[in-house]
């Protein structure tokens, strides 16, 4: 088993550093670091953006630079929050709590360079997990009839609806809201168009670009336009000798930074509970177990470590799931689905297979994009805290030219820019009524797979609902369903102390002037 | 009990969803609904659409057995109605003058309008900005990219 995952990834290195490959996996670190480092900036927006760009490219290149975005923002996004105490980034809002203090104390430069190990180590873990696990969980997969798939897709909606933050309820109402929205356009057995009002355009249904821009662009600046406050850059100065944390620091570091990249590994495998809740966690965990738990809050260095390494061994996991089964766990997953549905790529338990290049290149990218960041954050460091100070009044509207071209780009049709813009005002209005859009994109994007393989399953079955039942590993995946939901219940009725202690955490980090939405 | 009834803004999100429900759930009965053994195209609508006004029904539900305090106000304390109108009024000029005018006046307009939109910016700093992010936009998306998308409707650069 070894031998053989050593050939692929060898295989994949070869792919991956193939100059062209190795370009695009570049650029998409770069950008990824860019927004990252932005403040309201996010990785969704980001590669909804992208995503037309990459049309006219091979899926391969494609897909490494746009999941290079993703791991690349989650180093930037550590730099906003120790030097700002601005959370911005959702996975890395906890890392405020002591960040921000030890950048008072003027270990800024500490903070960030063990941030920078402890995302190393975290990443090269997840990255591991992915090695060996999606191999594995392909091996049952193939197994999978309609009916199994068909419960298994209820198993991650149900995850990303209801372990996210925010109400579980809303949550669900969001994924079913999402499913119709997937539903609008010409039906695929029978072609006859639904919901689409008698407008051509919508025949092919709603574009995912056009619904994660109005989602995650335009709602997301309704929300923060003049309601941000300007940026207070004190403490933010950082010079490369400052980034070498002393040997006490790596000492007392290390222990904390395996810790959380093993709880970060573990959230990742869990669907619906991605990086952020991974950090949380790990926080909580590492404060309960340390011998001096009143340190925490005023700069403990063990409060950067071990929720950063999680955040990053979460974020690389986060990817099995996805490439493996097909179902993605969160928003940016989401996105990348659709992009490789867009390249004419199914997705599903054959794709290592029928696509090794994507796989084994994909997972070669990885490392070479970490090394590729932990080098472009070293020397670099200086450049980005400088770019922290670009005040938003630049950027909503530099962003809001992105999108608006994005969107026309990806069909060329005016059309699709005000269909953003309707979804934008329909995800402004949902985000003032406390509904999380993410869901929204989970639904939207595994809708039309969950219909034909509910209808295919029935038509089997010779409309026998039982069969989800009978068959023993559907069974399964619907109990997992019935114990997310029960587990909703008991919690919604008995507000357990672990939901409490996690909440009184929450309570703590600064009120972030950007929506949740950016991560 | 009285205070019970104030309006939650729960209610409204409710009442959103319910009212979405219901009418995804009678648009999509004018299509066939067929058995559960062969699904007709109206199938999904419909279920979907019967599983959201119910939802819509519990979220309302339980806002009103909750005794938390729950601000009634759908609008933000401090509504910008002149940056929202801004930041609408962006896409729109981009697609009334890209269609009749091109990619330059398309992006100037969409971004100096939204510019605009923030407290603390002049007509000044707007011009600046949308004038820059026209020369980056074009470099970039018209020479470099060679997407589809004319410069100027009529002249040929």
């Amino acid at each position: 088993m070894i031998s053989t995952a050593i050939t692929d990834l060898w295989y994949g290195f070869g792919v991956a550093l193939e100059p062209h490959n190795l370009m695009y996996c570049f650029l998409g670190v770069l950008v990824g670091n860019l927004v990252g480092v932005l403040p309201g900036m996010g990785p969704v927006a980001t590669i909804s953006i992208l995503l037309p760009l990459t049309f006219g490219m091979q899926p391969v290149p494609a897909i490494l630079m746009l999941s290079g975005v993703y791991y690349g923002a989650q180093y930037g996004g550590a730099i906003c929050s120790i030097l700002l105490n601005l959370p911005c980034h959702p996975p890395h809002a906890v890392t405020c709590l002591d960040g921000f203090p030890l950048t008072k104390q003027g270990k800024g430069g500490t903070a960030l360079g063990i941030t920078i190990i402890a995302a190393f180590i975290g990443a090269s873990f997840g990255i591991t997990e992915m090695i060996f696990l999606a191999p594995f969980l392909v091996k049952m997969a193939l197994e999978f009839g309609p009916a199994e798939v068909c419960s298994l897709m209820l198993v991650g909606l149900l995850a990303g609806s209801t372990l996210a933050k925010g109400s579980p309820l809303k949550g669900i109402a969001m994924t079913v809201l999402g499913l119709l929205v997937g539903i609008v356009g010409s039906d695929i057995e029978t072609g006859q168009p639904r919901f689409t009002f008698g407008i051509t355009e919508l025949f092919d249904g709603v574009e995912i670009i056009a619904l994660a821009l109005g989602m995650f662009g335009i709602a997301e600046f309704m929300n923060s336009i003049n309601n941000t406050e300007a940026v207070d850059m004190k403490y933010a100065k950082v010079g490369i000798s400052d980034m070498f944390p002393s040997k006490a620091d790596l000492k007392l570091a290390f222990w904390p930074m395996i810790r959380g990249t093993f709880i970060g590994s573990l959230c990742a495998l869990i669907p619906g509970t991605g990086p952020t809740i991974a950090s949380f966690v790990s926080y909580a965990t590492e404060k309960k177990i340390s011998k001096t738990p009143e340190r925490f809050g005023h700069g403990a260095i063990e409060g950067v470590a071990c929720p950063e390494a999680s955040t990053h061994s979460s974020v690389q996991g986060d990817f099995i799931p996805t490439m493996s089964l097909g179902i993605p766990g969160d928003t940016v997953m989401a996105l990348l689905l659709g992009a490789l549905i867009i390249h004419g790529i199914v997705p599903g338990p054959q794709l290592i297979s029928q696509h090794a290049d994507i796989f084994w290149g994909l997972i070669a990218s990885f490392w070479i994009g970490n090394i590729l960041l932990v080098i472009l954050n070293v020397p670099m460091i200086g450049l980005w805290v400088k770019l922290l100070s670009i005040p938003y009044r630049y950027l909503y509207p530099s962003a809001m030219f992105f999108v608006c071209i994005g969107v026309y780009a990806a069909s060329n049709d005016m059309f699709q820019v005000g269909e953003t813009l309707v979804i934008g005002v329909v995800g402004y209005i949902l985000l003032r009524l406390d509904f999380h859009p993410a869901p929204i994109l989970l639904g939207f994007v595994l809708g039309p797979r969950f219909e034909e393989n509910f209808r295919r399953s029935l038509l089997i079955s010779r409309g026998d609902l039982m069969t989800f039942i009978e068959r023993p590993i559907s069974a399964f995946f619907l109990l997992i369903c019935v114990v997310l939901v029960a587990a909703q219940i008991y919690v919604w009725l008995r507000k357990p102390k672990v939901i409490e202690e996690e909440k009184a955490i929450e309570a703590q980090v600064p009120a972030t002037p950007y929506s949740e939405l950016a991560g | 009990m009285l205070e019970k009834f104030t309006l939650k803004r729960d209610y409204y999100a409710g009442g959103l969803m319910l009212l979405l429900g219901v009418g995804a759930a009678v648009t999509g009965s004018g299509y066939k609904f067929g058995t559960l053994a062969r699904m007709g195209p109206g199938f999904m609508p419909v279920v979907l659409g019967v599983v959201l006004a119910f939802l819509g029904i519990l979220i309302a539900g339980t806002a009103l057995g909750s005794s938390e305090p729950d601000d009634k106000k759908f609008l933000p304390p401090n509504p910008q109605w002149f940056g929202w109108f801004c930041i609408l009024a962006g896409p729109v000029l981009f697609i009334i003058l890209g269609h009749y005018g091109g990619m330059i006046p398309a992006v100037f307009a969409c971004v100096f309008v939204c510019a605009l939109g923030d407290k603390t910016a002049t007509y000044k700093s707007s011009l600046v900005l949308a004038g820059g992010v026209t020369v980056f936009g074009v470099l970039l998306f018209h020479y470099l990219l060679n997407i589809p998308f004319q410069l100027l409707r009529g002249v040929n650069l």
